[in-house]
């Protein structure tokens, strides 16, 4: 589970270079969230826009990460693929995180 | 089943291990097949999260730490892509399906992590069926599918 972190003063971007999120990798995506995560940062932005699928076990994970981040910090998500987008908004889950079209201004990806 | 196939029909069978990663690549062979790969993004996506739910379902619960196999059969009919899955692992508890309602978030343990696969397996498919026959478990629901619009150009006086 391939993830990049890259610290913008008080926001970490974590880009997920992985096409899925499923039952197969959901335990070690929420393992190296917990790793990359350990960066200080206020807010936490999910890159997901090269995740074509996520299943309910991914979306448990990423839940689960947000719980572990703990109350003083923000787990938002960003670049929703249609399949993705699909799960969050069945499950109601789109009400739960601030999910956003686009990465901000000058973030967007340099590899 | 029995039904005599006619040479328009694409049937499609397909047996998997009970394994996720067997799912995965299951999967991907499914969405790959004519029969998946004709429908459109959204009904290629709904597709995709049901059979993951039912296959992930049936690796975790009816086979649990048992390695068995899975069977797969997808055929075309009015109205969408009827699906057949049998495996011959544990059955449901009571042999009735999961009820699948949403999982609500809790006052002790926050936000549910878990819970999700039935409530979006109910949530995406019609004419959903289970049957606990000869020790085996026989699930069948249908994935419904938009009809194809027909063009008009042949029957367009010209």
């Amino acid at each position: 589970m391939d993830l990049i972190a890259t610290a913008h003063g008080a926001l970490l971007i974590v880009t997920v270079c992985q096409d899925r999120i499923d039952t197969a990798s959901a335990i070690q995506f929420k393992e190296r969230m917990r790793e990359v995560t350990q960066t200080p940062s206020d807010r936490v932005l999910l890159d997901l826009s090269q995740v074509q699928f996520l299943d309910s076990s991914g979306l448990g994970a990423v839940v689960g990460v947000m719980k572990l981040m703990g109350p003083d910090r923000r787990l938002e998500l960003v670049g929703l693929t249609p399949t993705v987008a699909k799960v969050f908004r069945l499950t109601r889950m789109d009400t739960v995180f601030t999910i956003h079209q686009s990465l901000p201004d000058g973030m967007r990806k340099a590899s | 089943m029995g039904m005599p196939f006619g040479p328009e029909r694409e049937d499609l069978h397909l047996v998997i291990t009970s394994d996720p990663l067997a799912v995965r690549g299951g999967l991907a062979g499914l969405l790959a097949s004519p029969l998946l790969g004709k429908l459109n993004e959204a009904e290629r996506g709904t597709a995709e999260i049901v059979l993951a739910e039912v296959l992930n379902n049936i690796v975790e619960h009816a086979y649990a730490n048992m390695s068995g196999n899975i069977q797969i059969t997808l055929c075309s009919q009015a109205g969408g892509i009827c699906v057949n899955i049998h495996d011959q692992g544990h059955p449901f508890p009571q042999e009735v399906l999961p009820q699948g309602t949403l999982p609500q978030t809790c006052p002790t343990n926050g936000l549910p992590e878990g819970g999700f696969g039935w409530f979006l397996i109910r949530s995406l498919v019609q004419n959903l069926t289970y049957r606990r026959d000869n020790a085996c478990n026989h699930l069948s629901f249908v994935l419904p599918v938009e009809p194809v619009v027909q063009t008009v150009s042949s029957s367009t006086p010209t």
